[in-house]
């Protein structure tokens, strides 16, 4: 049985890279033959549960495990008091500043609890419902403090997260572009536009989300001698490797990780988890194969969290709309702990609220806090989708308080085709683009015109269902990235990627990426690449990854960094396969290596029809029986590719949204959306990078927010509550691309694993906007439930022409949006 | 424990469970059918969706015991003969998964659609797919895959 498909097979001249091949990826995953690591069974396995923390904030005074270690079943209660020599701790890896306030993350606490959820003791039994079934029997004294939930009260310190440390305030990170020399000074741009311009004044919320990818997050540890083995699903072995040995002191040779099938991340699996360090700690204890799988409200629950930003946004311009400065001050709110990555997510945005758009000054100034919650850290897009948000939505206000057309505004505004490479206000040099070309193309596909002669109509006719066309024409940076850069942030760790080719004596070829995929489909584009590369068949390709033993040297996937960085490192391993046999090639033709010709496969000697294949070489390298002196009998290489510059894609989505005004219902009409992503090796896998993600950040704008109580308890603890949209919640989409090859890689590639999500929640909220505008509306905080329109829809006045008021500003007695936590829905930590 | 006999793809099984076991976790534990998987705790996700005497049931809301005398069919064993089925060939071909976390409850939900309308339309999909979550995809392709398998089964039996 095979997915493979007769007419797909490879004709000779045809490239793969462009083709939309079927995944290899997909026999054993619709056939049931999947290796998720909660299917693994090991002999003597135990199973663990995790006695988790009811309460946000408390200290433990003391833990009774007698009655659970009696239980059927039951092996071991391990408490973090018994591993606290051994279990390591969840380690920041970037802090942003030198002095960040970074609280220690233990796995399994100790005395201190700083959000609920946290892990107290462990449960080792011989089956998972034993172990689950003695939870209840371990008996923890708490002491309650209190709680600090929302952001803004953080700020005070007047109720800390962490007692000890004084304060909630994290870090503060400013980007200024008068100082660092990349441009002008904000606040005297703000200040001119205040006589003799135009300033727009928004505070935007970035609500907290989940990031629910579909597969629990499980762990298996065999602790086999002095070895170790962890399965893991996880988006990130290689670091996970890294950061255990870091932190427990575990010899880094000793320790092997493996990432089998991974079902989803979307970052949240860009981590090193608690219940990964405590299965280890266990395990390495009892000598024994440990596992354990979350349920989905432990996954809610102690998983991290996603954006959680308030942003407060100043733009000044002309008064015709060009843009002449714009002002960003965040509180990202990272919950209880700085998590691996958490600090830097928000701070991604420094080099992003800017934007396709040639602003002359810009500041950007982020504060970093800590509550009594669930920490957060990469979610699709991280950090860039809060940017691309804000900003577009502050594109869309200018447009409105101008009085033109939001694609009218941006245009105005935006860096030209023939401008790039281009170096933007924030000091980052985007390599290629077309906006112009782009939004043609969507608009076109919109139907844009007939849609807004449609919004007219129905306006004039003050049809109760109003109509909303939202715009987000969005860039991104990612393919992290640049090790110089990294470094100069402060971050842990590299941006490179590596990559081996093996070439095997039969022909075959196998390829060892660091990148780990889970779901992207990377077997099949780095075949792709590899058949074209070394012409050889797309189905003589195999790839492996995600298990250090296999693939030792990775920084894994994640940023939308596997193609244009991991595929470069690909590339270049390839070319260095084709050095090797070209000499090895001339050898056995007896010619001279300056007169061969590396084509379709075969090494050609110019003018003649002698020639050798790859893989013919490949065999005589195997056999060595006639190689040149001094060569030695091997085609294997690698690479490891550092890129030098991030990845720019871009984009323009189109959004149209019904609003019914009486009941405060939304649904989405239609949706199209031309993304440049430069080169496609793969348009199948391109187009389902760009469906997934739309429907993410529609999520964001529509249906998800991740709510606490007054108590710090979660409330969206399961999938009832935190509502992942349906197939029939959402529409078929209008995809199409258009091509501007990055410059600063081989392939001509650029990221497109959250292009979508990065630009879909603008659009979809500035649709929704769009449609009540003419009421006086202008913001409706997100996500935009038929509760929160409807509300807007009743508290808004509509003023005659000429009253309004031109720029609302942060006045507390005239807020432009609702308060922090002041809608019926919305709980108190928000 | 309670002596139970059921047939799962095609095999006959005997065995003794707890009463409070589910199906899925029998399918899972007991049988080693770990093909289906688990995505939640209360039946919202779909993925472990089954076909018990040929329709649709999410195992994490049937017990094992409920099974006795009964037929269970996973994705282990819905392809027949060495052939894939038609919606595991549509979905392969439609680029209907990403992770495949989903897809086995995705599959066998989007064959007790197709029992119940061999001909539907885009939002009868959409509706029959309600109770599966996807994160990935977005579910546009797998709105295609469905109407391409819907299609390629019609052709089927009318031929």
């Amino acid at each position: 049985m095979t997915v493979t498909d007769e007419t797909q097979t490879r004709e000779a001249p045809e490239l793969e890279i462009g083709r939309a091949r079927f995944r290899k990826e997909d026999e054993r995953l619709i056939t049931g033959r999947s290796r998720f690591t909660d299917n693994m069974q090991l002999p003597g396995m135990l199973h663990l549960a995790m006695v988790r923390s009811p309460f946000a904030h408390a200290t433990i005074t003391s833990i009774d495990t007698d009655a659970a270690k009696a239980a059927p079943g039951v092996i071991a209660v391990v408490t973090g008091e018994d591993i606290k020599d051994i279990q390591g701790v969840n380690a920041n890896a970037w802090p942003i500043t030198t002095d960040q306030v970074t609280p220690t993350h233990l796995p399994v606490v100790i005395d201190h609890v700083a959000c609920a959820g946290e892990i107290v003791a462990v449960i080792a039994a011989r089956t998972e419902a034993q172990a689950r079934d003695a939870i209840e029997l371990v008996d923890v004294d708490y002491e309650e403090l209190p709680a600090v939930l929302d952001s803004k009260e953080a700020l005070k310190d007047e109720v800390l997260a962490h007692p000890d440390l004084g304060t909630n305030k994290s870090a503060f990170w400013q980007l200024d572009s008068a100082a660092q020399g990349s441009g002008g000074d904000v606040e005297e741009a703000i200040a001119k536009a205040r006589t003799d311009g135009v300033v727009i004044e928004r505070e935007f919320r970035q609500q907290r989300l989940i990031p629910a990818f579909m597969e629990p997050r499980s762990t298996v540890v065999d602790p086999t001698g002095d070895q170790l083995t962890v399965w893991s699903a996880t988006q990130v072995p290689h670091i996970l490797r890294f950061l255990i040995a870091a932190t427990t002191g575990l010899p880094e040779s000793k320790l092997r990780v493996v990432a089998p099938d991974v079902g989803g991340g979307f970052g949240g699996k860009l981590q090193t988890t608690p219940e990964e360090f405590a299965t280890i700690a266990v395990a390495r204890r009892l000598g024994k194969p440990c596992k354990y799988t979350e349920t989905r409200s432990e996954s809610l629950l102690s998983g991290h969290h996603g954006r959680d930003q308030w942003q407060k946004l100043t733009l000044s311009a002309e008064k015709d709309g060009t843009v002449t400065g714009l002002k960003v001050e965040l509180i990202a709110d990272l919950g209880a702990y700085v998590a691996v990555i958490g600090g830097g997510i928000p701070v991604l945005g420094a080099w992003m609220f800017n934007a396709i758009y040639k602003f002359p000054a810009y500041q950007f100034n982020c504060q970093t806090v800590l509550t009594n919650k669930a920490w957060v850290d990469a979610y699709r897009g991280a950090g860039r989708p809060e940017a691309t948000f804000g900003i577009e939505r502050m594109m869309d206000e200018l447009a409105a308080e101008v009085g033109v057309d939001p694609l009218e505004i941006r245009e105005q505004n935006w860096i030209t085709h023939e401008e790039f490479p281009f170096t933007t206000v924030a000091g980052m040099t985007y390599d290629s683009g077309n906006y112009e070309a782009a939004t043609a193309k969507a608009k076109e596909l919109f139907g844009y015109d007939a849609l807004r002669a449609e919004q007219a109509r129905r306006r004039a006719d003050k049809d109760p269902v109003q109509l909303g066309i939202g715009v987000s024409t969005f860039t991104e940076m990612c393919g992290l990235a640049p090790s110089r850069i990294l470094g100069s942030l402060n971050y842990g760790a590299g941006g490179w990627e590596h990559a081996s080719i093996r070439m095997l004596p039969t022909g075959k070829v196998e390829v060892i990426t660091g990148s780990s995929a889970h779901g992207q489909g990377h077997h099949t584009a780095w075949s792709q690449i590899v058949a074209d590369r070394l012409g050889v068949a797309f189905e003589d390709v195999e790839v492996l990854h995600g298990d250090t033993a296999i693939a030792p040297k990775g920084m894994d996937t994640y940023g939308s960094r596997s193609l244009v960085v991991g595929g470069e490192a690909v590339v270049r391993a390839a070319d260095k396969v084709i050095e090797k046999a070209k000499v090895i090639a001339a050898h056995l033709l007896e010619a001279s290596a300056d007169d061969l010709e590396f084509s379709g496969g075969r090494f050609g000697v110019k003018g003649t029809d002698r020639g050798l294949a790859i893989g013919e070489v490949a065999l005589a390298t195997f056999a060595a029986h006639n190689l040149p002196d001094g060569v030695e009998p091997s085609l294997d290489s690698d690479a490891t590719y550092d890129p030098v510059n991030f990845s720019f894609p871009h984009g323009t989505h189109l959004c149209a949204m019904e609003v019914d005004t009486e009941t405060g219902a939304t649904s989405m009409r239609s949706y199209a959306c031309v993304d440049d992503v430069g080169v496609i090796v793969n348009p199948l896998l391109v187009e389902g990078q760009i469906h997934g993600g739309l429907v993410q950040g529609i999520s964001q704008a529509l249906w998800e927010g991740a709510e606490y109580d007054e108590n710090g308890t979660l409330v969206t603890g399961s999938f009832v509550d935190y509502t992942l949209p349906t197939a029939a919640d959402t529409i078929s989409f209008v995809t199409d691309t258009t091509v501007s090859p990055s410059t600063t890689n081989t392939l001509g590639t650029k990221g497109v694993g959250e292009a979508g999500t990065i630009a879909a929640t603008p659009a979809v909220v500035n649709a929704i906007i769009d449609a009540l505008r003419p009421l006086g509306i202008h913001d409706i905080q997100m996500p935009c439930t038929p509760e929160r329109v409807w509300q807007a829809i009743q508290s808004a006045s509509t003023p005659p022409e000429g009253e309004r008021e031109a720029a609302p500003h942060f006045d507390e007695r005239a807020p432009n949006q609702d308060p922090p936590g002041g809608s019926i829905t919305e709980g108190g930590a928000q | 424990m309670t002596r139970i006999t059921v047939t799962v793809d095609g095999v006959e099984y005997f065995d003794e469970v707890e009463p409070r076991m589910l199906l899925v976790q029998y399918l899972r534990e007991s049988l080693g059918k770990v093909g289906t998987v688990i995505g939640c705790d209360t039946s919202n996700c779909g993925a472990c969706t089954v076909h018990l005497d040929g329709r649709s049931v999410k195992s994490c809301n049937v017990l094992a015991v409920q099974a006795d005398g009964h037929e269970v069919t996973t994705i282990e064993g819905l392809a027949a003969n060495g052939s894939l089925h038609p919606m595991q060939t549509a979905f392969h071909e439609t680029h209907a998964l990403q992770c495949g976390y989903c897809t086995p409850g995705m599959i066998m939900q989007a064959c007790d659609l197709l029992k119940d309308n061999p001909d539907p339309s885009e939002q009868e999909i959409r509706e029959g797919l309600e109770g599966n979550l996807c994160r990935c995809t977005g579910y546009h392709n797998i709105v295609r895959a469905v109407q391409q398998a819907a299609g390629a089964m019609r052709e089927g039996v009318a031929s």
